[in-house]
């Protein structure tokens, strides 16, 4: 096992330590034990939130940090008991047994089992081969499941080619998602990318739908001039969010035309330069 | 008592503890959140269509505990289900073999309430066979089963599938017999089962035939269900019989324990479904299955217009 995986486990197991009563704790320990039996390791995954429990695991700064030193941008703010129960069940096996047992585990997991597998694989062994697998994740129907590859993860900026990763922010904003829990956004737009979404934007117009603002940010950098009119379109909204988003947008084009367009109005203007206005603004009014 | 919304102080609340929600459309989970159901019970069961292949039946026991339970929510309703190898699948020996070996691998998932339905269907032997077997596998497990009880010869196969369960040393107060009627209901309460009755149009129970059997047996341990599928049937069976129930003169209790509070009794005692799974749900089940959207808890979801002709 590679040296990310195996501290990701130790880290796992102190925090669980530190949490879980002496029951959990010593039910834990004896799967531990009984890791190589196939038969019994689904059956302890399976079992996992009823034996610890589905608290949130509510880990301190100083364990964050921790998490962060052992894979870059790795963010288990939101994981609870159970979910770290099973990844360092998982990050156990050994390195022959655990591709096929990740893949049996993600075919038939339920969605609490799909979310813990698929928010941890930048801990796995070999992540650069797990492109495809992160991929059928972001296939999924369930919501909070897309969110467990796209959000709070490192993984796709780090592995995903352009193609992948572009698929994975249009359908973030096809599916009401958020763009802003994307880590690497900013570092991974790309032109191809800004080009699908002004395609995009122009058929949510042609519907008469609205254009979620977060959308600009990935178009901003690559704007063209013959898409200042698309970016005017959404500076003249009647959604402050919108022209909000468009002036951040303007900000960042290397354009002309968008400099006048940001111009047009000095306040909003100032609120940008400023950093007052920034796309966790944005993110912020959006989900509240 | 004939107007619900007097009859009543506080919302009503309806468990559909029986319903084949993966058959039924969207407009189905809106129309029943709507009527008050807050949760329901989704049995593995067959297609209408064998499956001929284990990995069918994998896949479908995977939606089961994955993509209908995240449906289900977004209409503001908690999804449950039982897993097991229904009795008409149960005669394709060589699909049966494999179906038992993936069965544990699911028993265990969250949200699972029983094992089930299982049972006889034409009483063969290998519908007796998987039948033992699967009841031994809910012993080793600890589970609740959920039998159906066959159409034709429906009251031998019921004392049959009682006998057998008997036999197993199975304790009554953790199995459903479902799909009771009049010729049943006597023999499945006096042997300690809980009775549940399936109202479903011409095959099974019709609710008018139910509120004359709560009349004469009480509501203990009695319960009902839809069984709504891909047949002609009624998603809001649960609802409609609770309103008759009401014009009928049952009383509140008795109408409240035949609706909600007998299934959650039953299937509570698998420790996978609670009054607080939608009362209060955990932070991990409101952002995940609730997707952090307080509003569609509870069935509280505007009504869409059902008379617009406009599709936005």
């Amino acid at each position: 096992m590679g040296t990310t995986t195996e501290t990701a486990r130790s880290l796992l197991e102190r925090w669980l330590d530190s949490r879980l009563g002496s029951e959990p704790s010593a039910w834990l320990a004896e799967q531990r034990l009984q890791l190589d039996e196939d038969r019994q390791f689904y059956l302890a995954f399976a079992l996992t939130p009823r034996k610890v429990g589905k608290e949130d695991l509510s880990l301190s700064p100083g364990e964050l940090a921790e998490a962060g030193a052992c894979c870059a941008g790795w963010d288990p703010s939101a994981w609870t008991l159970d979910q770290a129960a099973r990844i360092a069940l998982l990050l156990a096996s050994s390195e022959a047994m655990f591709p096929r047992r990740l893949e049996k585990l993600c075919a038939i997991g339920d969605i609490g089992e799909q979310i813990s597998l698929y928010q941890s694989l930048p801990l796995y062994p070999k992540p650069d081969l797990l492109t495809d697998r992160a991929a059928e994740g972001l296939r999924s129907n369930i919501v909070p499941v897309f969110e467990a590859v796209a959000h709070h993860n490192p993984f796709p900026c780090h592995y995903f080619d352009d193609a992948a990763w572009n698929q994975m922010v249009l359908k973030a904003l096809f599916i009401g998602s958020q763009l802003h829990p994307i880590q690497g956004l900013d570092d991974r737009t790309n032109e191809a990318l800004a080009t699908t979404l002004i395609d995009y934007a122009h058929e949510r117009w042609a519907a008469k739908r609205s254009v979620n603002p977060e959308l600009w940010r990935c178009v901003g950098p690559h704007l063209k001039s013959s898409w200042v009119d698309d970016l005017r379109r959404a500076w003249d909204t009647r959604e402050p969010m919108s022209r909000e988003a468009a002036a951040l947008a303007a900000h960042s084009a290397n354009v002309p035309e968008a400099a006048a367009l940001l111009n047009a109005d000095p306040v909003l203007a100032e609120r940008v330069r400023s950093g007052e206005l920034d796309w966790a603004f944005i993110h912020r009014n959006l989900t509240s | 008592m004939s107007d619900p919304s007097e009859a009543n102080d506080s919302p009503i609340r309806l468990i559909d503890p029986h319903v084949h929600m993966s058959a039924r459309t969207t407009d189905d989970y809106e129309r029943m959140a709507a009527s008050g159901v807050v949760a329901l019970i989704e049995p593995a069961f067959w297609l209408g269509q064998p499956r001929t292949t284990v990995g069918a039946y994998q896949d479908y026991l995977s939606s089961l505990v994955g993509f209908e339970r995240f449906r289900a929510a977004q209409f503001g309703i908690r999804h449950y289900c039982t897993i097991g190898l229904n009795s008409k699948e149960a005669n394709n020996e060589a699909l049966a073999e494999e179906v038992m070996e993936i069965l544990p691998l699911f028993l265990q998932k969250e949200g699972v309430v029983a094992l089930g339905e299982i049972g006889y269907d034409d009483q063969t032997e290998l519908e007796d066979r998987y039948l033992r077997k699967q009841i031994e596998l809910a012993k080793t497990f600890d589970m609740v089963i959920m039998i159906h009880t066959p159409h034709r010869d429906k009251k031998r196969g019921t004392s049959r599938t009682m006998d057998v369960l008997e036999e197993h040393g199975i304790d009554p107060r953790k199995v459903t017999i479902d799909h009771n009627n009049e010729e049943t209901v006597k023999e499945v309460l006096d042997r300690g089962y809980w009775a549940a009755f399936t109202l479903y149009p011409n095959t099974k129970m019709g609710n008018e035939r139910m509120v004359d059997i709560v009349r004469e047996y009480g509501s203990e341990r009695i319960f009902i269900d839809s069984a709504a599928d891909w047949g002609v049937s009624d998603p809001l069976a649960v609802s409609k019989t609770f309103r008759l129930m009401q014009e009928r003169g049952i009383t509140k209790e008795g109408i409240e324990q035949v609706c909600y509070h007998n299934a959650l009794a039953c299937y509570g005692q698998s420790g996978q479904i609670k009054e607080t799974d939608w009362t209060n749900p955990l932070p991990v089940d409101q952002r995940n299955l609730f997707h952090g959207n307080s509003v569609l808890r509870g069935g509280q979801e505007p009504r869409v217009d059902d008379d617009s002709l406009v599709i936005e």
